[in-house]
């Protein structure tokens, strides 16, 4: 059971990792960025050509992934979004072109690296199990969900206590009053996506060295997943995203054992319907209101 | 009156055209063929999975399918026809798969069609080619059923999960000896589903008691929570039924679990490509397997030999398909250098011990392939026949 438990904390902490992303820029801009799990495959894919090509231990080429991902953000955000931002329909204008720019995104990748699974070469992460109270934990493993947790804390950390964070509060809050403030929204917006983009892109690199497969589609079995995170966890709520991601890495698990991995999908969106239905806000979500 | 005529000068101008459709579409081979020429070419329409989720097959195959044609033609098997390979990719998917056995029946318009790679695709495309009368030569399908039993124009040289899998349930018990049995297998593919019930089958006859299964999905790459359970009730051996992707990933997460007992996996784990992705963890993995790579007969030495040339390594899929362009010759050869597709599959029914790196090949009545398994053991990172 206990190693079940880790099993499932390692599951949530990089669906945690990935949903906080998205979090971060739903809550900012009110928009659902769905070439999150683009960026997320992307940083994969980087970091597998500098530890197999440059031959870069994965210690480095990790933050230098996040750094790539975070720029990829924010060409996403000029590209993509800031053209549409003046409109009315910007919530589902945004929502359609960040769709295309994650299929414009698939596809660079699918041109680049090929439709096969890669993997990183041996020896990338030592494979040591370690027995702790009972369970047998690999090393990658602990690394994962620190790393993982880590960032984490450092994004929230970044948000309460920085005035860059202040910033990005205020623009999430209303976007017109931080202006009449003297924030300069655009450059906070760009902050923004690079934070949320660099944090989606280091799950992927974790998710990849995690199960050890790297492939164009990888981002499609999370960005689902990120999505019922989020929902659950009540939309642009970064510690709902935190609390919900482990949350569903646990039910996943636990699923798995108990009642067989066929019935994984269909319980994580059932437990995902129950909860809308009894808070429709989420787990942590605040009800929407329209203050003038 | 004006209608009259109208309909006359189009039914002028339609039947000609009807005629020539119906002429076009019995198969363009015949034009060659029906008098038993010598010269011209009988195309062989491969659908292979170059892309998707049995790609690391789709290569093999090709390679074992280009050297076959390549050796035929060269060796003038055929006395001046020369066999023409066509390759298509199925994405493996099923769609994919109907499209390029469409194109190869109404476009291409080949004599026969070699594949497709995998049986979850050849359950959705074979009834087509059955039913345009077209034959199929399955040269990777091993579900025992819902492949050859779409009809009579569908064939295979593949041995079934039910013929090789028993085999390597006995030799491994017989080696190894074991009592309490664990199994994963994927439960959303043909080939995988059957390969559990074979399995399944297969221990029960052997009195080994299932103390876990398991299932996943293709997609899935996390299998430790079904590991983690399967590891807590400590099978004496765990038996698993995937396609090779999913297999590496399952043997080097079950290792780095701390699970260190006996795997024996189905016919997916047959590819090099298993070995290349598990790493270390493959060491010992025991496979069921069709193609016996130790043995010295000509046909397989000259097999290998052409492998090594081409710079690649062989393994069961390019070996079956390699033979499944010597049978296609010989069933042309045994039908009189005829190239029409219903001479074609008469051919297939009179190929009796041909000599193919798989051995002595014959069909069984149903269609099916005939000759000696063998079983085959993870050893210093290559497939070693265990004897």
């Amino acid at each position: 059971m206990w190693q079940q438990a880790i099993n499932g904390v390692f599951l949530g902490a990089i669906y945690a990792l990935f949903a906080v992303g998205y979090a971060l820029v739903f809550g900012v801009l009110d928009i659902l960025n769905l070439a999150h799990q683009a960026v997320f495959t992307l940083s994969a894919f980087v970091a597998l050509a500098f530890v197999a090509e440059g031959n870069m231990p994965l210690a480095i080429a990790l933050p230098v992934s996040l750094l790539a991902a975070g720029l990829i953000g924010i060409g996403l955000e000029r590209v993509a979004f800031r053209p549409l931002r003046g409109r009315s329909d910007s919530n589902i204008s945004g929502l359609i072109s960040s769709l295309a720019a994650a299929t414009i995104l698939e596809a660079i990748a699918l041109q680049i690296w090929g439709p096969d699974v890669q993997r990183f070469p041996q020896g990338t992460f030592p494979d040591k199990p370690l027995h702790v109270l009972g369970a047998t934990v690999s090393a990658l493993q602990l690394t994962i969900i620190s790393v993982s947790v880590v960032l984490m804390a450092a994004l929230t950390a970044v948000l309460r206590a920085t005035r860059l964070g202040r910033q990005i509060r205020a623009v999430a809050e209303s976007p017109r009053a931080a202006r009449i403030l003297g924030v300069d929204v655009d450059r906070v917006i760009a902050w923004s996506f690079f934070l949320s983009s660099a944090l989606g892109g280091a799950a992927g690199v974790l998710f990849g060295v995690a199960f050890n497969s790297v492939s164009p589609d990888m981002g499609r079995s999370v960005e689902l997943k990120g999505l019922a995170v989020i929902i659950l966890g009540g939309m642009g709520s970064i510690a709902g995203a935190v609390i919900a991601g482990f949350a569903l890495g646990l039910l996943e698990v636990l699923t798995v054992v108990q009642l067989g991995s066929s019935w994984r999908d269909a319980v994580s969106f059932g437990v995902l319907f129950l909860v809308l239905l009894v808070r429709p806000s989420g787990l942590l979500g605040k009800a929407a209101i329209r203050e003038a | 009156m004006r209608l009259g005529r109208c309909s006359l000068r189009l039914a002028v101008v339609a039947l000609p055209l009807a005629l020539a459709a119906c002429k076009g579409g019995g198969g363009a081979g015949d034009a060659v063929g029906a008098s038993g020429a010598k010269g011209g070419s009988l195309k062989m329409g491969a659908a292979l999975s170059m892309t998707g989720a049995a790609a690391t097959y789709g290569q093999s195959q090709k390679n074992g399918l280009e050297a076959g044609t390549e050796e035929v033609n060269g060796a003038n098997t055929l006395q001046g026809l020369k066999l023409e390979l066509l390759v298509e990719d199925d994405a493996t998917s099923k769609e994919q798969g109907i499209n390029v056995f469409q194109r190869f029946i109404n476009t291409d318009k080949v004599s026969v069609i070699i594949g497709p790679t995998l049986s979850t695709t050849a359950t959705a495309a074979d009834p087509l080619a059955q039913q345009a009368h077209v034959p199929v030569l399955a040269i990777s399908n091993t579900s025992p059923t819902g492949i050859t039993d779409i009809g009579e124009y569908i064939w295979r040289d593949s041995l079934t999960e039910a013929q090789v899998v028993p085999g390597a349930v006995k030799k491994a018990k017989a080696k190894i000896g074991f009592k309490t049995a664990a199994v994963l297998y994927g439960n959303d593919d043909v080939f995988t589903k059957a390969g559990y019930d074979v399995m399944k089958k297969a221990l029960a006859d052997e009195t080994v008691s299932v103390v876990d299964t398991q299932t996943f999905a293709k997609p899935d790459r996390d299998f430790s929570a079904q590991l983690t359970a399967i590891k807590g009730k400590n099978p004496d051996i765990l038996v698993v039924s995937a396609l090779a992707d999913n297999a590496a990933a399952i043997v080097a997460q079950a290792r780095q679990l701390g699970y260190s007992g006996p795997i024996l996996g189905g016919n997916g784990f047959n590819s090099p490509a298993f070995i290349k992705n598990a790493g270390p963890a493959a060491e010992g993995v025991l496979v069921g397997t069709s193609w016996n790579s130790a043995s010295t007969a000509p046909a397989n030495q000259r097999f290998k030999e052409l492998m090594q040339k081409r710079g690649v390594n062989p393994d069961q899929f390019s070996a079956q398909a390699y033979s499944g362009v010597l049978i296609v010759a010989e069933a042309v050869r045994k039908a009189g250098f005829k190239t029409g597709r219903d001479e074609v599959k008469n051919g297939f029914a009179q190929v009796k011990d041909l000599d193919t790196p798989l051995g002595k090949f014959s069909f069984t009545p149903t269609r099916d392939a005939q000759h000696e398994p063998a079983v085959q053991q993870v050893k210093n990172g290559k497939f070693e026949i265990v004897q």
